[in-house]
C-alpha cells in the first residue's frame, strides 16, 4: 500500500501552509531580524515603517504580554530581541501588514542601530573562551588511562564534519486564527505541536487549553522543525492577540535559509589504541559542538552523539568528551540523525587512519571490532539481538563484495585519469528518545456508525509515511481494509501532550498506542458480537476481512453491520489509549543506563569513481543491507532507506555552509547552497532486507526507519577517501567533511 | 506598468489587465488561486514552481517546461501555461500513476513540478531515452526521496509509452487518447492563433527583458516598479550560416541552441556538455544575449563564445555597429552597451577540419550549478604545431576572460606536455581570482590549470604524455 497522501501530492491537491485559503482580515507578516552577529541595540526606529500604508502594526518585545522566552530545555531563548542580539537573523519585530509585499516593504525601511560586540564562530574558540551551553559531558567505561599500556599502536587526530541546512521544500510558517474568548487556533508546520502550543501559552500568559495547534502535513522538516518551528508558530499567536486578527507568517526561503539553525557543524579530536591484529582496545575522544547563541536542542544532540561514539565496535576502554559551544550563529538543531552522524564519522576516520598505520585495511579492523550480543555498549546497555555482523556478512554474500573489490583494483591498474574507491559503513543506531520521559504516545481511535474509523494520534506526517503504518497497524488488529482507515491530522485537542515526532520513534509508539486502542475497541466488538450471534463461551469469535468469524468459519456478519448494531445497543465505538516504550532508563548521574529499547543495523557497501585530473568524482553504487526488523511497508521503508542515504550523502560531500568571520552565512541560496540533485546520487542503489530480525518493541514487530540509514552516507567520504589513497598512496590527505570536489583535488595536488 | 494581457492558463483564456512583470508563479497562485505550483526558492534552482508553456511555432504547437518563479506574465502573453490542475482529472495519467506506484513523492512538495518537467519531457520528444528523460527533470529538487523511486517511476513511463508505439505527427492527440494529457489540449492550438501573440510596449526607456532568468532572480521586485519590455521573437529566433560563419540571434534560448542542428553538425560534443549549463527549464527561457549581457564573469556561454573568437553585433536606433565580444566587457559587470543599445547577434567562424573545440566546467555541483571555473579552447593545428588558439575562461577574473597571453604564447608551437606546463605559467600571470562560495583563490588557480590540461589530454590524446601532467 502507498503512501495515503501520495494521490493528493501528484494532482497538486495537498495543502501546505502557504496553500490554505485565509480567513478575511488576515495580516501578512515579516520577521525583521539582526544584520550583526552580536551588539547591543542602541536605538529602534519603527515610525517610517508604520507609516507606509498597509502597515497595521509593528509589533517588538514589549508588546509580549507573559514571559519572553522560548527555550526548549534551556530558558535562554527570546521570541524577541530586547537589548542584545547574538546571532545574524535573530528576530526583533514583526511587521504586519495587509500584504506580503507592504509587510517587506516595511521590513526593509525599519531603522535600527547597534553597538557591535565581539563575535565568536568556532567552536574550539568559544570553548577557549569558556563560551560553553552547559559543562561538558563525559561519558566513560573501563579504564582509559591504563588501557594505552596495552595498545601495539596509537594514534591520534583531529577532524571536522560540516554542519548541513535542512532545506525541508516547504519553509517555516504558521497561520494563527482568533477564536473567541482568547482561544486561538493555529495551523503550524511543526514536527512537536505540543512544544507550539506551550511556548504560545508562555509568551502570551493564557493556559494551554486556550492554545490549539493543528498540523495537517509538513513539506519535509527533516528535525528542522522540531524545535525550531516553535518561533514562527509564536510570533504568529503573538501578532494575532496584539491585532485580534488572523495572521499569516511563511518564511521566504532567503529569510529561513538565513535565519534558522542547521545541524551542528563539529570539530573533533580523536586518539584510538589497537593491537597489532587490529582490535580496537582504547579510544577517547572529544567533540567540540558548534551550538549557535542559544541551546535550542544542541544538548540533546550531544548526548546522542556520546550515545554513538562507537559505532557499530565493541570498545572496552572508553572516554568520550562532549562540549556544547555557544558561537554567534543561528542556534543548531535537531538534523536527521540528531548528533549521532557526527560521532560515528569520528570513529570511522580514527579506524580509517589506524588502518593505515597498521597495514590493515579499514574493513578488517571494522569487521574484527563489530558488536556482538552480551558484549556491553561503553554506556552499560547490554547488546541484545545485534544484527552488526549478520549485516555484514550479508553484504558480503549478497553482493560479493570480494569481486567487487577486485573490479575497483582491476580498474585502478589500467586507468590513470579515473580511479575507484570503496568502503563499508557499518552503521548501529539507538531507538528512543534519550530523554527518556518522551518515550510516550497516545492515540485516539474513532469507530463511525458506517464501519469507517477515524484516527488521531501525536504523529506528525511529513511525508515519512508515518500515517500509512499507523493506518496499516490499525487496519491489522481490526482487519478491515486501510481505505476504511483515516488518520486525522495532529491536533492538540485530540493528542495532548505530545512528544514531537522524531528521533525515528513515531510509527513505533504511536502504531503501539493506535494498536492499543483498537484492541480496547475490538474487545467489546467482539464481547458485543459474542451476544449478538449467541456463541457458548468456548466459541472462538474473530474478525477477518471485515466479516466476523466463530470458531474459523465465517458469519453472515460483517464490519459494517457488526458496528452499526453495536451503537444502537450502546457499545461505545471510540477508545483512548497510552504507550510508553518499557524498559528504558539512564542515570544522568554516572552516565550509565540503558536508553534504548533496541538498536537498528545495517551494513553499506559504497563505490566511487575520482576523477583524477578536475578532483570531482561520481558515486557508482551503494549496496546495502539494511535490518528492516519485520516492515511494516516495504515501499515507504525503501524510500526513507534511498532518500536518507542520499541526505548523508550530501552531508558528506557537497553540503558546505560557509560563514564569514563576520558570522554571515554565504551559502544563502539555493544557488550557493547545493544539495543532492539527480545527477549527484549514486548510479545503483540496491538495498536487501536482512532475514531473521524481529523486533518486539515495533508494531507488528517492525523496526524504526527514519534516521538509521542517513549514516550509510558516511560511506561516500571514505570511499572518496580510498579512491584518493589509490590515486597518490603514499601521500597523507588532512581533509574534513564535506569533501568537496575542492578539498579533494587541494588535498590531491598540495 | 499595467498592460493588458491574454494567455490560456490550463483550460481557461485569460484577459486580464495587470503588471507584465508579475512573475506567473504569483499569477497563477494568488490571482487565479492555483496553489499546486509551489513556491520553493524564487530563483530557478529548485524546480518547484516549473509549469509547462506551449506556443505555436512553425505551425506546430510545442511546449516546454520554464520555472514559473523567474517567468514574467509579459512573456506568457499568447501562451498556453500548463500548471499540475491543468494536468489532472478524477483518473490519473500515466506519468501520475507511475509516481505512485513507485512511492516517488513523499512530501509531496516537489511531486507538481517533477509531474510537469516530465509530461513537457513526454509531449516533446518522439524518441523517448531514459537519459533524456533524467535531463527533463534534473531542474527538480526532492529532498525526500534520493531520487531513486523518481527515476524508476521516469523509466517506467518510456517503456510505458515506447510500448504504445506513439505517432510523431500527432502526439498530441495521441497522448490525450492514452490519457496522458486532458481532453482539452486538442482545441489548444486553434484558441491560440485566436490570442494576440504580442505586447504593444512604446517605450525606449524600457528594460528589455529576454528570458528573464537573470533579472527576476537578482531584481523581481524592482522590476515591478519599472517599464519593461520583451523581446519580440523570443523563441523565433534563428541560428543560420552564412558562408562559413554562424549567425546566432540574441534572443536564442540556450536550449535552442544546444538542439540546433548546427551546432551538433559543427561541435558534436558541445550538446551534451551544454547539459551542464543550468537546468533545462533555465534553458528553455535563458537567451543567449542574456547570458552575454549579464556579463557574469562566469557565463557558461560566454566562455564558450570568447574562445569562438565571436563578433556581436551592437543594434541602436543609431543603426548598428560590430566589436568583438572579447572587447566587450570592461569591467566587472560593465559593458560597452549604452542605454538604447541592445545585442543583437553573435556571429562566429566554423570550425574546419584542423580546428578542434572542447568546454571545461568544474562545480561543486556538476548540474544546475554555477561554475567554480570554466573554460573553453578553440585549436586549430597543422602537423602537430598549433595554428591558431583561443582559450577562455571564467571565475577567475572580474569578467569573464580570453586568456590571450596564453593564447599567444601557444602559436607556431608543437603541441607537448611540456610546452602546456610553461603555457599554465603564463595564464597564472594573466588571472586574478578571488576567494568566495565557489572555491578559495588557490583552488581556482590550481582548477583552471587542470581544465586546461584537460582540454589538451581530451582533445590530442596521442600527443600529450599524460603523466607528465598529473
Amino acid at each position: 500500500m502507498k503512501n495515503f497522501d501520495a494521490l493528493n501530492h501528484i494532482k497538486g491537491k495537498s495543502l501546505y501552509i502557504d496553500d490554505y485559503p485565509l480567513p478575511e482580515g488576515t495580516l501578512h507578516a515579516v520577521v525583521f531580524n539582526s544584520e550583526i552577529a552580536h551588539g547591543k541595540i542602541t536605538s529602534l526606529n519603527l515610525e517610517k515603517a508604520k507609516a507606509i500604508a498597509g502597515v497595521v502594526a509593528i509589533i517588538t518585545a514589549k508588546d509580549i504580554p507573559g514571559e519572553n522566552q522560548i527555550g526548549g530545555i534551556i530558558q535562554d531563548e527570546t521570541l524577541l530581541a530586547e537589548s542584545e542580539v547574538h546571532f545574524i537573523g535573530e528576530p526583533i519585530a514583526l511587521v504586519l501588514a495587509s500584504s506580503i509585499d507592504i509587510a517587506r516593504k516595511a521590513a526593509r525601511i525599519i531603522e535600527v542601530e547597534f553597538v557591535k560586540l565581539p563575535i565568536i564562530t568556532e567552536p574550539r574558540e568559544a570553548f577557549a573562551q569558556n563560551s560553553l551551553i552547559v559543562p561538558p559531558i563525559i561519558f566513560s567505561s573501563g579504564n582509559i588511562n591504563d588501557a594505552w599500556d596495552k595498545c601495539d599502536v596509537v594514534v591520534e587526530d583531529s577532524i571536522d564534519s560540516g554542519g548541513q541546512e535542512h532545506l525541508y521544500l516547504e519553509t517555516q510558517g504558521a497561520i494563527s486564527i482568533p477564536i473567541e474568548d482568547n482561544k486561538l487556533k493555529l495551523i503550524s508546520s511543526t514536527q512537536s505541536p505540543t512544544s507550539v502550543q506551550k511556548q504560545v501559552s508562555k509568551v502570551l500568559g493564557l493556559p494551554m487549553h486556550q492554545i490549539e495547534v493543528d498540523v495537517l502535513r509538513l513539506g519535509g522538516a527533516f528535525g528542522g522543525k522540531e524545535d525550531q518551528a516553535t518561533v514562527w508558530g509564536v510570533l504568529a499567536a503573538l501578532a494575532s492577540y496584539v491585532t485580534n486578527s488572523p495572521i499569516k507568517l511563511v518564511l521566504s526561503r532567503e529569510d529561513d535559509l538565513r535565519m534558522t539553525g542547521k545541524r551542528h557543524p563539529y570539530s573533533s579530536d580523536y586518539k584510538i589504541g589497537l593491537s597489532n591484529d587490529g582490535k580496537i582496545i582504547a579510544y577517547e575522544v572529544t567533540y567540540y559542538q558548534n551550538a549557535g547563541a542559544v541551546a535550542d536542542l544542541s544538548t540533546a544532540v550531544l548526548e546522542r552523539t556520546l550515545f554513538h561514539a562507537t559505532n557499530s565496535y565493541f570498545i572496552p576502554n572508553v572516554k568520550a568528551t562532549g562540549i556544547s559551544c555557544k558561537t554567534n550563529l543561528p542556534p543548531n538543531t535537531a538534523f536527521r540523525g540528531f548528533g549521532g552522524p557526527q560521532g560515528m564519522f569520528v570513529i570511522e576516520a580514527a579506524i580509517a587512519k589506524a588502518s593505515i598505520t597498521l597495514g590493515l585495511r579499514a574493513l578488517e579492523v571494522q569487521k574484527r571490532n563489530l558488536l556482538k550480543d552480551e558484549q556491553h555498549f561503553y554506556f552499560g546497555q547490554k547488546v541484545k539481538n545485534s544484527q552488526a555482523i549478520n549485516s555484514w556478512n550479508a553484504v558480503e554474500k549478497t553482493f560479493d563484495s570480494k569481486n567487487l573489490m577486485q573490479e575497483v583494483n582491476e580498474f585502478n591498474s589500467k586507468n590513470k585519469l579515473l580511479k575507484k574507491g570503496f568502503s563499508f559503513m557499518p552503521i548501529c543506531f539507538g531507538i528512543s528518545f534519550t530523554s527518556s520521559f518522551l518515550n510516550q504516545a497516545s492515540a485516539l481511535v474513532h469507530i463511525y456508525t458506517d464501519g469507517s474509523v477515524g484516527i488521531s494520534t501525536g504523529a506528525v506526517e511529513m511525508g515519512q509515511g508515518v500515517n500509512v503504518k499507523i493506518a496499516t497497524a490499525a487496519s491489522k488488529t481490526f482487519s478491515i481494509a486501510t481505505s476504511k482507515i483515516r488518520v486525522e491530522s495532529t491536533n492538540t485537542t485530540r493528542a495532548a501532550n505530545t512528544s514531537p515526532t522524531a528521533a525515528s520513534s513515531g510509527a513505533d509508539m504511536n502504531g503501539n498506542a493506535t494498536i492499543l486502542a483498537c484492541a480496547k475497541i475490538l474487545d467489546r466488538l467482539i464481547k458485543f458480537a459474542k451476544i449478538e450471534l449467541k456463541t457458548n463461551d468456548t466459541d472462538v469469535v474473530t474478525i477477518a476481512n471485515e466479516i466476523v468469524i466463530v470458531n474459523k468459519k465465517p458469519t453472515t456478519l460483517t464490519w459494517e453491520e457488526l458496528v452499526n448494531k453495536a451503537y444502537f445497543s450502546r457499545i461505545s465505538l471510540s477508545a483512548q489509549a497510552y504507550y510508553r516504550t518499557p524498559e528504558i532508563h539512564f542515570n544522568r548521574t554516572i552516565n550509565q543506563g540503558s536508553p534504548f529499547a533496541y538498536h537498528v543495523y545495517g551494513t553499506a557497501f559504497t563505490t566511487v569513481t575520482l576523477d583524477v585530473l578536475r578532483g570531482t568524482y561520481k558515486l557508482d553504487s551503494v549496496k546495502i543491507v539494511h535490518d528492516f526488523g519485520k516492515s511494516l511497508n516495504r515501499n515507504i521503508d525503501i524510500g526513507q532507506v534511498e532518500g536518507a542515504l542520499v541526505q548523508g550523502i550530501g552531508w558528506m560531500t557537497m553540503e558546505e555552509l560557509k560563514y564569514s568571520s563576520d558570522g554571515k552565512l554565504l551559502a544563502n541560496a539555493l544557488s550557493t547552497y547545493k544539495i543532492p540533485d539527480i545527477y549527484s546520487v549514486p548510479d545503483k542503489i540496491e538495498i536487501e532486507f536482512l532475514d531473521n530480525s524481529e523486533n518486539r518493541f515495533g508494531p507488528f514487530n517492525s523496526k524504526a526507519i527514519g534516521e538509521p540509514p542517513l549514516m550509510y552516507g558516511i560511506g561516500a567520504y571514505f570511499a572518496i577517501l580510498d579512491a584518493m589513497k589509490n590515486t597518490k598512496p603514499k601521500k597523507k590527505f588532512e581533509v574534513s567533511a564535506p569533501l568537496t570536489s575542492e578539498k579533494v583535488l587541494m588535498a590531491l595536488y598540495d | 506598468m499595467e498592460l493588458k494581457i491574454e494567455f490560456i492558463l490550463n483550460n481557461k483564456i485569460i484577459s486580464v489587465v495587470d503588471n507584465p512583470a508579475k512573475t506567473l508563479l504569483d499569477y497563477i497562485r494568488d490571482n487565479e488561486g492555483l496553489k499546486g505550483t509551489k513556491e520553493g526558492c524564487r530563483e530557478g534552482d529548485c524546480g518547484a514552481c516549473t509549469v509547462l508553456l506551449g506556443e505555436v511555432i512553425n505551425n506546430k504547437l510545442k511546449y516546454k517546461s520554464v520555472n514559473s518563479c523567474l517567468y514574467p506574465i509579459g512573456n506568457a502573453v499568447g501562451k498556453h501555461i500548463v500548471t499540475i490542475e491543468g494536468l489532472s482529472s478524477k483518473s490519473l495519467t500515466p506519468i501520475q500513476e507511475e509516481f505512485n506506484n513507485e512511492g516517488a513523492t513523499q512530501c509531496g512538495f516537489c511531486t507538481p513540478g517533477f509531474i510537469n518537467s516530465l509530461t513537457g519531457y513526454v509531449i516533446e520528444n518522439n524518441e523517448l531515452k531514459t537519459d533524456d528523460a533524467k535531463s527533463a527533470i534534473a531542474g527538480n529538487i526532492c529532498r525526500c526521496t534520493g531520487y531513486a523511486s523518481i527515476k524508476r517511476a521516469s523509466e517506467n513511463v518510456i517503456a510505458k509509452i515506447n510500448d504504445l508505439n506513439i505517432s510523431g505527427s500527432e502526439r498530441i492527440k495521441s497522448l490525450v487518447e492514452e490519457k496522458f494529457l486532458p481532453k482539452y489540449f486538442l482545441e489548444i492550438e486553434e484558441k491560440l492563433l485566436r490570442l494576440k501573440t504580442s505586447l504593444k510596449v512604446k517605450d525606449n526607456k524600457s528594460t528589455l527583458v529576454g528570458g528573464g532568468t537573470d533579472l527576476f532572480v537578482q531584481n523581481a521586485n524592482a522590476l515591478l516598479s519599472q517599464n519593461i519590455s520583451f523581446i519580440k521573437k523570443l523563441n523565433l529566433s534563428e541560428i543560420e550560416t552564412r558562408d562559413n560563419y554562424c549567425h546566432v540571434d540574441a534572443g536564442v534560448t540556450i536550449e535552442q541552441f544546444k538542439n540546433s542542428e548546427i551546432i551538433s553538425e559543427h561541435f558534436p560534443n558541445l550538446p551534451s556538455q551544454l547539459n551542464l549549463f543550468a537546468s533545462q527549464p533555465i534553458r528553455n527561457s535563458a537567451t543567449i544575449g542574456g547570458n552575454i549581457v549579464n556579463a557574469s564573469p562566469i557565463g557558461d556561454s560566454t566562455i564558450i563564445f570568447l574562445a569562438l573568437n565571436s563578433d556581436i553585433i551592437i543594434n541602436s536606433k543609431n543603426g548598428k555597429r560590430k566589436i568583438k565580444l572579447n572587447n566587450f566587457y570592461n569591467s566587472y559587470k560593465e559593458i560597452d552597451l549604452l542605454e538604447n543599445e541592445m545585442v543583437e547577434k553573435i556571429i562566429f567562424e566554423l570550425p574546419t577540419t584542423s580546428t578542434k573545440f572542447n568546454f571545461e566546467k568544474v562545480s561543486k555541483r556538476t548540474h544546475l550549478d554555477i561554475a567554480s571555473v570554466n573554460s573553453a579552447i578553440s585549436i586549430s593545428t597543422e602537423d602537430e604545431i598549433i595554428t591558431n588558439i583561443f582559450i577562455s575562461s571564467g571565475g577567475i577574473s572580474p569578467i569573464p576572460l580570453y586568456l590571450k597571453k596564453t593564447s599567444q604564447f601557444l602559436i607556431n608551437k608543437k603541441i607537448d606536455s611540456q610546452i602546456i606546463l610553461e603555457a599554465l605559467n603564463i595564464a597564472q600571470s594573466e588571472i586574478s581570482p578571488i576567494s568566495d562560495i565557489r572555491g578559495n583563490v588557490e583552488y581556482k588557480r590550481l582548477l583552471l590549470n587542470q581544465l586546461i590540461k584537460a582540454h589538451f589530454i581530451k582533445l590530442f590524446p596521442k600527443q600529450i604524455d599524460v603523466e607528465a601532467l598529473l
